[in-house]
């Protein structure tokens, strides 16, 4: 339909220029991954891909700066992410479901409740949490980071408006009659019926934890217990450039990076479609 | 399911007893768990940090080292705000860098994201899902790895922002005479370091509200702009007229959720200048200072009480861009 002209061009350059420098920090950190920190750090910067060899060198580089670490990190990481995501999906549809299906007292204003905690800065419940999981014993426990979280607001936000613009209610009456429990009717019925919305839940809840910086931090602190992000973290010791081998710091980055830009190339349009769909139907 | 068989061993009207309960009892159990986990990590916390604020207290001392101390923790933040010779200027420091660096990281994200949404949505056909994937993939990633990889970028003499400004604009002729030809201190300037944190959050979060606009666009009935088309119409006026103010609603969720973002910032922040903030405090955001207190400082009473009125500049800011979303409407 759009018509050639000059600012249909003009805008379509922006766009397209825009969309380069999304991207050129991912380029560049999967180039430093295969670089030499001489050929990081000369001038100009390396704009290609280094050898074969310097790739394994920096893998190496990486394994020796992290202690033989990386991998039981990367598992932490995966782990905490995986817990986080089941147990979020569960209980938030759960609970996204009850909003949408039944007619009871106070539905209104306590669905209002739970949106309106998602307007609560997280930033002011930092200190007293970390007091919290210090008094109950629970610092370096994963679960200290996916038990609170179980039943979050923006899921049952997202799962309670899919429910109610999918699935009829006349399904449930069917399910009754066929001798269903009130919970059979959700794990047997509605879960297999809202699959794009667990995906795209899944998806926001595993991005969200995976990259998470702040709690993770604060509560992980061993090296049993710790994860990605503050494992890279460590290695640096900051971003001032240090000494250390950034041929290997950057294979680090990449690693924690491309699981999930990899997962988000094939999953971006469910993702989108999911998230766009979800927040406008009110 | 209830199977026949034990159907016909329990009385009829005890399982018409049950079934009728489940149902009424079922919806309240099934929302219940985000109340009870609310209650005791978000709710209980919050009230106990009220308590924690007017304190004296280093937590490693445990809860028998608190010392109450009323408001005097408040006192002294209110102090450095109108008699700075007394009070804490550091936080009030604090605050003016981080909202400095939330207008100026906020705005651009909009004025970029409304646009761009409204022509993935009305121009685009094929492009649409990958335009809209390209700008949404920094979201995806780590902050932790990519402010290491914005790190070396910003690098002084060999990075590769430096190389592009020195290098390729300035051989630009014309460009070359407005474009400075020395070295940016990305990251040692006072006066850069805000800059240099915003784009890394302009980079990462541009694509986030480029999906909340479209959301938002979706919801505004295609015969608007038919209409609108028929009546010759241009692009330009189509946008003005129908989109910008059926966007309103949109547009005040995403500018609250920048709000609330931007007033926390953290992260980027303190993985490119770390704790301090840089040269003169200047990447110094509120809540790196507050957990600097509370973590580094032991200072855990101040910190507390330096949350809360975080708390309140963030609600009142709120409340001012809920006003002026309510004028716009009613005007």
């Amino acid at each position: 339909m759009t018509k050639f002209s000059l600012p249909n061009l003009a805008i379509y350059t922006l766009i397209f220029i825009g969309g380069v420098l999304m991207i050129i920090p991912l380029y560049f950190m999967l180039i430093f991954a295969t670089q030499s920190r001489e050929v990081i750090f000369s001038f100009p910067p390396p704009m290609l891909p280094g050898s074969f060899e310097q790739i394994i060198s920096n893998y190496n580089a990486l394994m020796e700066m992290t202690k033989g670490l990386f991998w039981r990190v990367f598992w932490n990481s995966f782990y905490l992410a995986s817990v986080a995501t089941i147990t979020t999906l569960f209980f938030s549809t759960l609970a996204g479901y009850g909003f949408a299906m039944y007619d009871f007292k106070g539905k209104n204003w306590i669905f209002n409740i739970v949106v309106a905690t998602q307007a609560i800065p997280a930033a002011l419940n930092l200190i007293p949490f970390f007091l919290i999981m210090n008094l109950i014993g629970w610092i370096d426990q994963p679960k200290a980071l996916w038990f609170p979280g179980m039943a979050s607001a923006f899921g049952i936000f997202l799962t309670r408006q899919y429910i109610q613009s999918a699935i009829p209610r006349e399904l449930m009456d069917a399910a009754r009659v066929d001798g269903c429990t009130e919970f059979g009717i959700f794990w047997r019925v509605i879960l297999p019926l809202i699959r794009p919305a667990l995906g795209t839940l899944g998806l926001i809840s595993f991005i969200g934890v995976w990259n998470e910086y702040v709690l993770q931090s604060l509560i992980l602190r061993n090296n049993e217990t710790r994860t990605l992000q503050t494992l890279i973290r460590t290695i640096s010791g900051g971003t001032t450039v240090t000494n250390i081998d950034y041929g290997g710091f950057m294979m680090g980055t990449a690693i924690t990076v491309l699981p999930l830009l990899i997962l988000f190339i094939f999953t971006s349009k469910q993702l989108i479609s999911g998230l766009t769909a979800g927040s406008v139907k009110s | 399911m209830i199977s026949p068989a034990i159907k016909s061993e329990v009385p009829q009207h005890w399982t018409q007893t049950y079934t009728r309960w489940q149902r009424i009892l079922a919806p309240y159990v099934f929302i219940s768990p985000f109340f009870i986990l609310f209650l005791i990590f978000g709710l209980f916390p919050m009230i106990f940090s009220i308590y924690v604020s007017m304190t004296s207290w280093d937590a490693i001392s445990g809860l028998g080292g608190m010392k109450f101390v009323g408001l005097s923790n408040y006192k002294f933040l209110l102090d450095g705000l109108f008699d700075p010779s007394k009070g804490d200027t550091d936080f009030w420091k604090a605050i003016r860098q981080t909202a400095y660096i939330a207008v100026i990281s906020g705005l651009p994200q909009h004025l970029i994201a409304i646009p761009l949404a409204f022509m993935i949505h009305t121009g685009m056909k094929r492009m649409q899902g990958f335009v809209t994937a390209v700008y949404f993939a920094p979201f995806v990633t780590s902050v932790a790895a990519i402010a290491a990889v914005f790190g070396v970028l910003y690098s002084e003499r060999n990075g590769f922002l430096n190389w592009f400004i020195l290098e390729v604009l300035n051989k630009i002729p014309l460009l070359n005479s407005i474009i400075t030809d020395e070295p940016i201190k990305w990251l040692g300037n006072k006066d850069m370091i805000p800059i240099s944190i915003s784009i890394l959050v302009i980079w990462r979060y541009t694509g986030w509200n480029t999906v909340l606009y479209l959301a938002g666009l979706q919801a505004i009935p295609q015969d608007l702009y038919e209409a609108a088309e028929v009546d010759g119409a241009s692009k330009f006026e189509r946008f003005r007229y129908i989109t910008l103010p059926l966007l309103r609603p949109t547009m005040f969720t995403a500018v609250t959720f920048s709000i609330l973002g931007g007033m926390q910032l953290f992260l980027e922040a303190f993985l490119l200048v770390d704790r301090g903030g840089g040269n003169q405090n200047a990447g110094r955001t509120s809540v790196m200072y507050l957990l600097d207190n509370a973590f580094n400082n032991l200072l855990v009473g101040d910190a507390a009480a330096q949350t809360w009125v975080l708390f309140v500049i963030i609600f009142s800011l709120s409340a001012v861009n809920n006003w002026i979303f309510n004028k716009i409407r009613n005007d």
